[in-house]
């Protein structure tokens, strides 16, 4: 239990199970009062309206329990493609691997609290 | 292949994805071709009800592609026209799927008939 | 009856072939530092014993006719294979104009009568004639696959993404912005992105002639998709008048970072990425980061 959820998508999911995630990671964020969730999509090799309505809602669904969601490791290919879909998942925050995500959540949550206790949790981020 | 429940957009996919890999196609068209496919294939499963596809290679000189053909026999789409703009739609999704789709892929062809179903072709080109 | 012409073809083949590479010998557009006269002759051999093959009284004044094809399968990867080697259209077209001048000297020198040698005169004219189209579209044809080789090198070499520091990738564009063009630069960028790990990209529309409402979109697109691999993308170069004409469409860039030149962009990347450069004061001017 601590500050980040990370979440690592491995497969293509099927719509389900993409609903599934959903309703499980909420939950998550809920149990674990986690302050940031981390979905790492870099091996996933299609993103189409569906699953980035998923990752909206996942990111406006933790916004609203005080959670910020970062999407990190998106392909090249899939990010253009989601251009030309004409999806720029609007209120996602990307970065380009795990780490960097790491530091934006870490810089976001400074940014909100702006307590100097934060600063302390830091390098405690523990990983789901 | 016939598509009648979710659990078969994977595996269509992922049959997309050999016939492009088959004719050398790049990684983003690949993602752009299969990312379309799977727009449609969804709004098959939720609209018509499931229905079939037919994938085929064309070649023409100096190029080779991919045509998939989406057949169902649902309700038909009563204003092609306006299904076409983004941002419409009749479930509650982000209507994105059909011009999302059409942007991504080189030829985009519908035809709807109330009552009857509707037939979607695209084509890929593997250099376009 | 058997054509005569015909007839007089297959006796005299051997005597044709000789006409034909004396006649193409004599000609100055002989390009012996392309073909050996060797490889020249077994091509004439194979094209002439394939035409003399295949005529037959039925489709002598046919070109179009399906037993031609292999003539003109020949026909075509001969002029194919000239083109790519840089054949004038000259050269390749005396190729099959010295051959019609053959088969026509030998048929005057055969024929005695001179209606009959001016009616299969003509007959010999028209299809051969046809055969030297057939050779010159599939000269043009194997032309333009040279060009658009060169248009695809030409791409490839025209979006250089430089990594100009640690963190942070430029991309200068010359050149109109295209659909097709954009989808090349977006892929390289965003790779170079992924390779250099950077957290900035600068794309420098200084070399771009004019940005129209569909350079502008695609320049927003390619910035979206740098947003989404978790980059920001700043556009710089944008001169006095691509600013006119982007308010002018009424366009909205202004949730994109915009800068003048390039130094601006740079400097603003270093303020994002907290780098301090600062001129030293002793020695030499040189950039040190803090």
């Amino acid at each position: 239990m601590g500050q980040y959820l990370l979440v690592t998508i491995q497969v293509d999911l099927y719509d389900q199970l993409a609903e599934s995630l959903e309703a499980d990671l909420v939950n998550m964020v809920r149990k674990t009062s986690a302050k940031g969730v981390l979905i790492d999509v870099s091996s996933v090799s299609i993103i189409d309206s569906f699953m980035g309505r998923i990752l909206g809602n996942i990111a406006a669904m933790s916004k609203i329990m005080d959670a910020e969601t970062v999407v990190v490791g998106m392909q090249p290919a899939v990010a253009i493609t989601l251009v030309e879909l004409g999806l720029p998942l609007k209120g996602v925050h990307s970065a380009l691997n795990v780490e960097r995500g790491m530091e934006l959540l870490r810089s976001k949550i400074l940014q909100e609290e702006e307590t100097p206790e934060e600063d302390d949790n830091d390098n405690t981020d523990s990983t789901e | 292949m016939s598509i009648i429940k979710e659990h078969d957009v994977v595996p269509f996919r992922n049959r997309v994805k050999e016939y492009a890999v088959k004719i050398g196609m790049s990684l983003l068209n690949q993602t752009k071709l299969i990312t379309g496919a799977s727009e449609l294939v969804r709004n098959m499963l939720k609209y018509g009800g499931g229905g079939t596809v037919k994938i085929e290679v064309l070649s023409r000189t100096r190029d080779s592609g991919i045509r998939l053909t989406f057949e169902d026999k649902g309700p038909g789409i009563p204003d092609v026209k306006k299904a076409m703009l983004d941002g419409f739609t009749t479930g509650n999704s982000m209507g994105l799927g059909l011009p999302g789709t059409k942007r991504l892929m080189n030829e985009f062809d519908i035809q709807s008939e109330v009552g009857k179903g509707t037939t979607i072709t695209i084509i890929k080109w593997k250099n376009g | 009856m058997k054509n005569e012409s015909i007839k007089i073809f297959q006796k005299k083949k051997a005597a044709i072939l000789e006409k034909w590479l004396t006649l193409q010998l004599e000609e100055d557009g002989l390009r012996e530092d392309l073909m050996s006269n060797a490889d020249l002759r077994i091509q004439s051999e194979e094209l002439l014993s394939s035409l003399i093959d295949n005529l037959s009284d039925s489709n002598i004044d046919q070109p179009q006719s399906s037993d031609f094809e292999t003539v003109i399968e020949i026909l075509s990867s001969i002029s194919i294979s000239r083109a790519k080697q840089g054949y004038t259209p000259r050269e390749t077209g005396s190729f099959i104009y010295s051959l019609k001048e053959a088969l026509l000297k030998t048929l005057s020198e055969e024929m005695k009568d001179p209606a009959a040698l001016y009616k299969q005169s003509m007959t010999i004219n028209k299809t051969m004639d046809s055969f030297a189209i057939a050779t010159f579209e599939t000269f043009i044809k194997g032309r333009e696959e040279v060009i658009l080789r060169q248009t695809d090198e030409i791409t490839e070499i025209s979006t250089p993404v430089i990594q100009v520091w640690d963190g942070i990738v430029a991309l200068p564009i010359i050149g109109t912005l295209d659909s097709a063009r954009t989808q090349v630069v977006m892929e390289n960028l965003l790779q170079a992105i992924v390779e250099t790990e950077s957290r900035i990209a600068i794309l420098d529309i200084s070399g771009v002639p004019a940005v129209d409402s569909l350079v502008a979109q695609h320049l927003i697109k390619t910035v979206s998709a740098t947003r989404l691999m978790g980059a920001e993308c700043i556009i710089s170069g944008i001169r006095p008048e691509i600013a006119q004409t982007v308010v002018h469409l009424g366009i909205d860039l202004s949730h994109i970072i915009t800068k003048s030149t390039l130094e601006s962009a740079l400097k603003t990347s270093f303020a994002m990425l907290n780098l301090d450069v600062t001129k030293k004061q002793k020695p030499k001017t040189q950039h040190t980061i803090n």
